[in-house]
């Protein structure tokens, strides 16, 4: 089994989602690491086949076919590692997982609004859904606490609380109530558990949890404060648990993280670490964006100079949580989105029935048009929700927008379609509203999170690997913060090709404008905007010469306004949005 | 390609695994023939505890309050039971506050289970025991007609089968029930309201077989205590036809309907089986096939969505779709002769 990547060549990447699974080859190729190719097959954690592994080697079979290269072993039915003179083979693997049903989670924490929600921001971490807080001041007698607990059955407790020294009498008060239930649980019913508070009580705590509970971590606090709050290191810890989960409930992941040494992490925790580690290298003053649109949930990966968001929203996953969906939204914000006349009623229809067969595509224009639809207002709200925990010196034009991006990585089947890029940015505007400049990348394979994984192993590979073109530059987007008339001009741009010809956009406000500008191309933008309008350098100033690059769509000019304003009558809105896909290619 | 299959089949042997949630006793024994709605295994599970805090009562440390605890881990106690009695002239006494069974001492504290949940399991279909799983449930075998379904109530039952659908698109309205219907299954069509699910269990009725069931209705349909399944999900969709003539062609004749919650990790549907006089066992039907010409197919997205055909040609490579998107598909030839191209991940094999 392969220990380290530096010494070695190639990399297959394995990542198990909750539709499909892909395998993604990576190798060496004149001195710089390159993404080969990749395969795909329907994941198999379900049943009837319940055993992922098998989707794994469905999708090594279609990559092998795509190589021409034998990587799995006929006999044995692994995968022939390290590579082997006859050119079989691979030198390491890693493995990534999203499949499987959302993680049942109880969070405690002493203040309600102080560790209780530095417990729930790192349980939104990963693939897990809180049904519980536990906190000083629950009203609910003990007892009762404890019934509560043994009826919600939670696989995850995520403690926290108590600065670092401080007091340690409420954590013990609170510890008993965990302690008693999972006392009275069946042995094979206990949760795994993950201490994130007081450093000081590690020793006691542990006595009295680890011999209670299927799994326990011991993490560094995420409040040693009452100003401070550190996630990070607890995000791995739960990263670990989840996995420890996962291989006990997915039959067949045992055998695949045999293959990876041990290498297997959350698909979404993989993201976030490629979202920190790209933030360093490419972020700027700004903040990094991934958003991954899946069949399991909603990731949000935000790295930003001094901190990594990561938000797991299984409840905007695009798969069998959507039947849940209208608990979250209305089929009224659905259908805003949507270019067609769709009876509401076949939106609700559509999310049931969807939700039953998660794999199942669209197949008419129709049904797609409904997709899309649903689709945006899964993003819309999971981004809404992320927003509230981003840092708040992140580089914003105004508090109540997002941060300003740079770049927006887009992946997951709805978003990263490389066909139809501008159907996928245009759900990205959309639903993201970018502000100022941020070039868009689509990750059309859905490659991010197994560099993720490959990063723990060789920092060089997930770097060369961007830097070349298994991502699709759609392009550099502009969208200016202002509110205006609708029609009014608010922007004039300046685009000089290295060619030194030259292109304008005169853009008024409720208006989608392209200037074309080639994949691995740059040119020199300058802007001048409207009193008012800002794209990033203040209100009312433009920039010179501002070296951007290009990609599918070249350069995208949003002057639709930020929070986006859909108009109230239906068709016009219709009319609008059948012009702005019209104008973003898509038809 | 792997495919999965949703089980049509007119005789067919079904091998169903039955478990608890968690440990239990199993009740039924192997070899054992079964109804339905026979009990084959139950688990008990305390559902509320009392919580005597011992220390705090008599105002005494948590070591002296353990010396003072009158009970141990087991002991069943009834209400007002001495639990701890404190020491002194006016010592006080701490009381199980109701009948109970001591689950844990410790640190000063008494928990008590107070009331238990039980669960009883039922068989699901008429059949024979062939394995029982120590603490867990049983195996069962049993031979007959199937159809399953996607969306279940959880309940089960079992009666004989009342035919209300005049066709496969049928909608079944409240005025359609009368008392002569008590006691059986209803074959109903589409529910478009909740009137009807309310009129069934006004009668009562033993079972529904519905095509599908509107989303406006669903809490309903949960809160029903008959069993409710609906062939083809949830929407407003006529029933498959495969199920149709399945189920129609076997009115009065006695039906199992077992509408346990679509589950895709354990494999767990909602099915109707319909106990058949055999003389021979006809083999067991198979969980999984593939995409291959001949097969029988149920499509189960839009434009045919719940059309049965049959797969003339897997088409190699990528197909692209009015849609725009492009994926593996193949030609099917629905029951009108017409032929249409479906990706694979929108059907699943009959069998």
């Amino acid at each position: 089994m392969p220990a380290s990547l530096v010494s070695n060549n190639s990399l297959l990447a394995i990542d198990v989602g909750a539709a499909n699974t892909r395998a993604a080859f990576f190798d060496v190729v004149e001195d710089q690491y390159r993404f080969v190719a990749s395969g795909v097959a329907p994941s198999t954690a379900e049943a009837p086949y319940k055993d992922v592994s098998e989707g794994a080697r469905n999708a090594v079979l279609s990559l092998q076919g795509v190589l021409k290269k034998t990587l799995l072993d006929p006999t044995s039915r692994g995968i022939i590692a390290p590579s082997q003179p006859d050119g079989s083979g691979v030198d390491a693997v890693v493995v990534t997982v999203s499949a499987g049903p959302a993680a049942r989670a109880l969070i405690v924490g002493l203040l309600k609004d102080v560790s209780l929600e530095s417990a729930r921001r790192l349980t939104e971490s990963t693939y897990a859904r809180v049904l519980d807080a536990l906190y000083l001041g629950d009203p609910r007698k003990p007892e009762d606490r404890i019934d509560d607990i043994l009826r919600l059955r939670p696989e995850i407790v995520v403690f926290a609380g108590g600065t670092d020294g401080g007091a340690a009498h409420s954590i013990r008060s609170l510890l008993e109530s965990l302690e008693v239930a999972c006392y009275v649980m069946p042995e094979e019913k206990r949760p795994a558990v993950l201490f994130a508070g007081n450093e000081n009580l590690k020793e006691e705590i542990e006595a009295r949890i680890s011999g209670l509970a299927s799994d326990f971590h011991f993490s560094a606090n995420i409040r040693p404060s009452l100003e401070e709050e550190s996630l990070e290191p607890a995000e791995y810890d739960l990263a670990q648990m989840l996995v420890a989960i996962r291989k006990r409930n997915l039959r067949g992941l045992d055998a695949l993280n045999l293959w990876a040494g041990g290498n297997t992490l959350p698909t979404a925790y993989a993201t976030g670490r490629m979202a920190r580690f790209f933030s360093g290298l490419y972020g700027g003053g700004k903040g990094l964006l991934s958003v991954d649109l899946g069949a399991s949930s909603a990731t949000i990966a935000a790295g930003f100079p001094e901190q990594t968001v990561l938000k797991v929203y299984p409840q905007f996953g695009l798969g069998e949580s959507l039947s849940e969906l209208l608990r979250h939204t209305s089929v009224d914000d659905i259908l805003r989105w949507s270019a067609y006349d769709i009876p509401p009623a076949m939106i609700t229809d559509y999310l049931h029935q969807k939700a039953l067969y998660p794999s199942a595509i669209a197949a008419t224009m129709e049904d797609f048009a409904i997709s899309q639809a649903v689709a945006k207002q899964a993003l819309y709200l999971a981004m809404q929700a992320a927003q509230k925990d981003f840092p708040k010196d992140a580089a914003y034009i105004r508090p109540d927008l997002a941060p300003q991006f740079d770049p927006i990585i887009a992946a997951g089947a709805a978003l990263s379609d490389a066909a139809q890029p501008g159907r996928s940015l245009l759900m990205l505007l959309d639903a993201a509203q970018p502000v100022g400049i941020s070039s868009v990348i689509l990750d059309q394979n859905n490659l991010l999170p197994m560099l993720g994984a490959a990063a723990m192993q060789n920092s060089v590979l997930p770097v060369q690997v961007l830097e070349s073109s298994a991502f699709l530059s759609v392009g550099t987007v502009i969208s200016p913060v202002v509110k205006a008339k609708y029609g009014a001009p608010i922007l004039k741009a300046k685009l000089i090709y290295e060619n030194g010809a030259e292109a304008n956009v005169n853009l008024k406000y409720g208006s989608l404008e392209t200037l074309p500008l080639a994949n691995g191309e740059t040119a020199k933008l300058s802007l001048s905007v409207s009193r008012g309008a800002d794209v990033g350098f203040g209100a009312g100033r433009g920039v010179k010469n501002l070296s951007i690059s290009g990609g599918a769509l070249g350069v995208v000019f949003d002057g639709r306004g930020r929070p986006l304003a859909l108009p109230s009558d239906a068709v016009r809105r219709r009319e609008l949005i059948k012009k702005w896909t019209w104008t973003l290619g898509g038809e | 390609m792997l495919a999965p299959v949703h089980h049509i089949a007119g005789f067919t042997t079904v091998v169903r695994e039955r478990l608890l949630p968690t440990a239990g006793e199993v009740t039924a024994r192997n070899g054992q023939k079964v109804g339905a709605s026979d009990v084959v295994a139950e688990a008990r599970w305390a559902r509320k505890h009392a919580l005597l805090d011992v220390a705090r009562d008599l105002n005494v440390s948590p070591e002296k309050a353990d010396d003072l605890i009158q009970c141990k881990v087991g002991d069943k106690v009834s209400a007002n039971a001495e639990i701890a009695i404190g020491r002194g002239l006016f010592a006080q006494t701490v009381r199980a506050p109701k009948d109970g069974r001591v689950v844990a001492v410790g640190n000063g504290q008494v928990l008590l289970e107070i009331e238990q949940a039980k669960m009883e399991l039922r068989a699901g279909l008429p059949g024979t025991i062939i394995q029982t799983i120590p603490q867990r449930g049983v195996i069962i075998q049993a031979s007959g007609g199937l159809t399953q379904a996607l969306w279940g109530n959880g309940r089960i039952d079992s009666g004989l089968m009342v035919n209300l659908m005049e066709g496969a698109d049928s909608v079944l309205s409240a005025e359609r029930v009368d008392v002569s219907m008590r006691g059986s299954v209803m074959l109903g069509g589409m529910i478009k309201n909740a009137d009807v699910l309310q009129a069934l269990a006004e009668l009562p009725a033993r079972g529904l077989i519905a095509s599908s069931i509107h989303p406006s209705a669903l809490a309903k349909a949960r809160e029903m205590r008959y069993p409710i399944i609906a062939t083809d999900g949830v929407g407003s969709l006529p029933m498959n036809s495969a199920a149709y003539k399945l189920l129609s062609t076997n009115i009065r004749r006695e039906v199992a309907v077992n509408a346990e919650a679509y589950d895709r990790y354990t494999g767990a549907r909602p099915e109707a089986f319909i106990a058949l006089p055999i003389t021979n066992e006809p083999p067991i039907s198979n969980d999984t096939a593939e995409f291959a010409p001949e097969a029988q197919v149920r499509l189960r997205r839009p434009p045919h969505m719940g059309k049965i055909g049959v797969i003339v040609a897997v088409k190699t490579g990528l197909t692209t779709l009015p849609s725009g998107l492009r994926a593996p598909a193949a030609e099917v030839k629905l029951e009108n002769d017409e032929t249409v191209i479906i990706p694979l991940v929108n059907m699943e094999v009959v069998g």
